[in-house]
């Protein structure tokens, strides 16, 4: 390059340099501070996809923070088209009492005890995918939940020889979800239920389904939920309806509130997915609701 | 060529006694503090980005609000969720100037009473800010220290009856950051 500056056009070089120095403004170091920390940037994590761990009945693939104990009361009342003699359902209530662990942040444990059959459960989740935008682009988030659920209820025929195991069920699911925007989550679960013994002789031991959900934010703190387990037809029991359940989730400081409306009576994969036998278009809808509230065990590293 | 050479030296030169008075951080702390007989809530954040030019005295802040840490994870989700919608509004920002550069000696060793001014934005809201702060000059280094309070009315968050007997409406924030010089 052959530069052959006159005294003129480095004059005005020179004058320009000059200038250019008392130009630069707070905006310019504003400028100068965002380019600096552009190359530090994380991976921006979607957070709160759902409210709670659950959806209505099922899990979601959110967690309970590390170190966070949940304690969970769910109430689940009786038909509301047992009419107003039942006061619609409110005189019969089973419940289920539980309390999940974050042992970190992508693995949390729980158990729980339900008076319905008198069964005991206990869960294992681990998220395995977090959907993040911006330095690493991941579109979903991806959790596993492996859970054995034993029935306590005595055996229905004594003088039969009975098995320990034959109380014993277990299901896994996979949770694939994608929070779209800031109010629209959609969650798919495909879940299989392993059935040690099966009411008759024809009846599959492993029952498949795939569930779908999602959440709709109607306000910050209050959120519309939507859960349906399809239950594939060689795969499920004779005379078993799938899965149906909407509720809200409300949100106030230290608990989150759900209230729902189901045609499930179990709160445990095994009687919620597999085991409904109401049919939520002809009334027989329950009404439910969760509280749950957390405590903080071991505080997070500074 | 020789006055090109000249030029490119000049310039240079002036560039890099430019550059010397620019002083960075990417681990500045703040700390919020909201102070109710119900309940104490305090969010930490070590990783604020912040610049000074000593030859202006501007001073510019970039926050990234999810770097707010906080005891319970809970009032974490809720800060980020409910109050400043971070993901919507992912930093807070200060772009301001000391204004009595004047009494400030940055290439003197001691501690030095500073005034500050300028626009702080947070929520996306911005709002004028003017406070005081202590500049500490030592060994090259500049550690800056400011506390002030600021009105959550005055940046649009807002809070729910529900909870307000729990979250302050005046919020005490601490600020320290050591800068050093920018390489």
């Amino acid at each position: 390059m052959n530069l052959n500056l006159n005294r003129y056009q480095l004059g005005i070089i020179f004058l320009l340099t000059l200038f250019s120095i008392p130009a630069f403004s707070q905006d310019d170091l504003m400028k100068m501070l965002e380019d600096e920390t552009e190359k530090d940037k994380k991976p921006d994590y979607a957070t709160a996809t759902f409210k709670t761990t659950r959806l209505i009945n099922g899990h979601s693939v959110e967690n309970v923070a590390a170190g966070v104990l949940d304690f969970r009361i769910s109430h689940r009342f009786g038909y509301v088209n047992g009419g107003a003699y039942q006061l619609w359902g409110l005189d019969e209530a089973s419940m289920r009492l539980g309390f999940d662990y974050g042992l970190s942040k992508r693995w949390m444990i729980g158990i729980g005890r339900s008076t319905y059959q008198k069964q005991y459960d206990g869960f294992t989740k681990f998220k395995f995918l977090r959907q993040s935008s911006g330095v690493r682009n991941m579109p979903i988030t991806l959790s596993a939940i492996g859970s054995i659920m034993y029935k306590s209820l005595k055996f229905e025929d004594p003088t039969r020889e009975n098995y320990l195991t034959s109380n014993l069920y277990y299901s896994g699911q996979l949770l694939i979800a994608r929070k779209f925007s800031e109010s629209l989550s959609i969650q798919l679960m495909p879940t299989i239920v392993h059935y040690n013994l099966v009411p008759g002789a024809n009846d599959p031991n492993d029952l498949l389904s795939l569930g779908i959900g999602g959440r709709m934010k109607l306000s910050k703190r209050v959120s519309l939920n939507v859960e349906y387990y399809y239950q594939l037809p060689d795969y499920k029991f004779e005379g078993t309806q799938n899965s149906l359940s909407i509720g809200f989730d409300i949100e106030t400081g230290g608990h989150v509130f759900q209230v729902y409306c189901t045609n499930s009576t179990g709160m445990t994969e095994r009687t919620y997915i597999t085991e409904t036998t109401g049919d939520f278009f002809n009334g027989d809808i329950r009404l439910g609701f969760t509280i749950s509230r957390v405590f903080t065990i071991k505080k997070p590293k500074p | 060529m020789k006055r090109l050479t000249a030029l490119v030296f000049f310039t240079l030169v002036s560039t890099a006694i430019f550059s010397q008075s620019i002083y960075m951080t990417r681990s500045g702390q703040i700390t919020f503090f909201s102070k109710t007989p119900m309940e104490n809530i305090e969010g930490k954040n070590n990783e604020v980005t912040s610049m000074l030019d000593t030859s202006k005295g501007d001073l510019v802040f970039a926050v990234l609000i999810k770097s707010f840490h906080f005891d319970r994870a809970l009032m974490e989700e809720h800060f980020n969720e409910n109050y400043m919608e971070s993901n919507k509004i992912p930093k807070a920002t200060f772009q301001g100037k000391i204004t009595n550069l004047s009494a400030i000696n940055f290439s003197k060793d001691g501690t030095y009473e500073a005034a500050i001014e300028g626009d702080l934005t947070i929520h996306g809201v911005k709002h004028p800010h003017k406070g005081t702060g202590t500049i500490t000059v030592s060994k090259g280094k500049i550690t800056g220290v400011s506390n002030f309070t600021v009105l959550l009315a005055d940046y649009k968050i807002e809070i729910p009856s529900l909870v307000a007997d729990k979250i302050a409406p005046t919020i005490e924030i601490r600020v320290n950051c050591v800068y050093e010089p920018k390489s």
